[in-house]
């Protein structure tokens, strides 16, 4: 079955995506980000084995890579019951991916969580603001160069807008 | 507040007798409000469960509003955006209030020295007894707050805490 999927990804998209080594039969690609949106739409409307969960979003830090910065999709097919990770390399100038919002709402969280943590920016998230750490953090710790001793005490309580019936989590910019 | 800032109760004799009364009803009538934000709070509720059963000691009232408890249990790990929540809440507690660590990530930080945590409650607020262990066994909870008895038996309604309030 996942065969197939590999297949017909490699055939559908030549040069836009790169196999890489199966571990117990799951299987990972590298993505180029132009083409992640349509690859994602590819994989969740696959006819036999749509991939309609997204399980997680993560990013990753790679210092000495030329595109230091990785976001890893872990998709889901509850009808075919398997796995496939799509790996989208970034480079540090331009840490951006389009934002897979509109296909999975899952994404919503994750991708929130990897900009809180890795300052990747997902572009067409309609609030993408840190989710984990505080308002008032400055950097994004998960990063290899973040100075590990470093406290940033929050200065007052986060606001979540429930006395002034705003729905939680509007109205402020996103920060890097 | 209350019956210690009378001037009439300072003098000697009225306020042994006072002491005597008041950490009595204290000591053995503890409201109990658990800031629980991880595993340590699962042992809070095996504490206040009927094996452990903390209400031997007179500690059963377990509230979840400040404004109707006198002794903080903060357990667990407190990061720092929960930091300007935990003052907000002690802050909230009327005197006379009592503070317990309890568990490593509550007096220290625990294992977590890194960018969210705060490294013990004491950088935010007062604490008078520390329980160590991660997360500490039920007994140590239950010593926890036989210390804080211990505690109140020792104060006295001429105590400068009280003075000037």
């Amino acid at each position: 079955m996942s065969t197939t999927v590999a297949q017909a990804l490699v055939e559908r998209f030549p040069g836009d995506i790169e196999p890489l080594p199966a571990f117990r039969d799951e299987e990972a690609f590298v993505v180029r980000k132009e083409r992640l949106l349509e690859v994602c739409r590819f994989l969740f409307d696959f006819p036999g084995s749509a991939f309609e969960l997204l399980e997680d979003i993560c990013g990753v830090d790679y210092p000495g890579r030329q595109k230091r910065f990785e976001a890893v999709y872990h998709l889901y097919s509850l009808q075919a019951r398997r796995r496939i990770r799509l790996k989208v390399p970034l480079e540090e100038s331009d840490p951006t991916v389009p934002s897979v919002i509109g296909i999975w709402k899952a994404a919503d969280w994750f991708e929130r969580e990897a900009f809180d943590q890795y300052g990747i920016r997902f572009e067409g998230h309609p609030n993408l603001r840190r989710i984990l750490n505080h308002e008032e953090f400055v950097g994004h710790p998960l990063r290899k160069d973040y100075p590990i001793q470093k406290r940033q005490p929050l200065s007052k309580p986060t606001n979540f807008g429930w006395d002034q019936g705003v729905p939680a989590g509007r109205g402020e910019p996103a920060r890097s | 507040m209350g019956i210690e800032t009378s001037r009439l109760f300072r003098a000697e004799p009225v306020a042994k007798t006072l002491d005597a009364i008041l950490n009595w009803c204290r000591a053995y009538s503890l409201w109990p409000y658990p800031f629980g934000t991880a595993c340590c709070a699962i042992e809070f509720m095996a504490v206040a469960a009927s094996h452990y059963d903390i209400s031997r000691f007179g500690a059963e009232v377990i509230r979840f509003s400040p404004r109707q408890a006198d002794l903080l249990i903060v357990s667990g790990t407190i990061s720092q955006k929960m930091a300007p929540v935990l003052r907000k809440i002690y802050d909230q507690i009327c005197e006379p209030k009592w503070v317990i660590a309890h568990g490593a990530c509550a007096s220290s930080g625990g294992i977590y020295n890194n960018y969210c945590t705060v490294q013990g409650i004491d950088t935010l607020i007062p604490v008078d007894v520390y329980i160590p262990g991660c997360p500490p066994t039920p007994e140590a909870l239950l010593d926890g707050i036989l210390q804080i008895m211990k505690i109140i038996e020792g104060e006295s309604v001429r105590d400068p805490k009280y003075r000037g309030q």
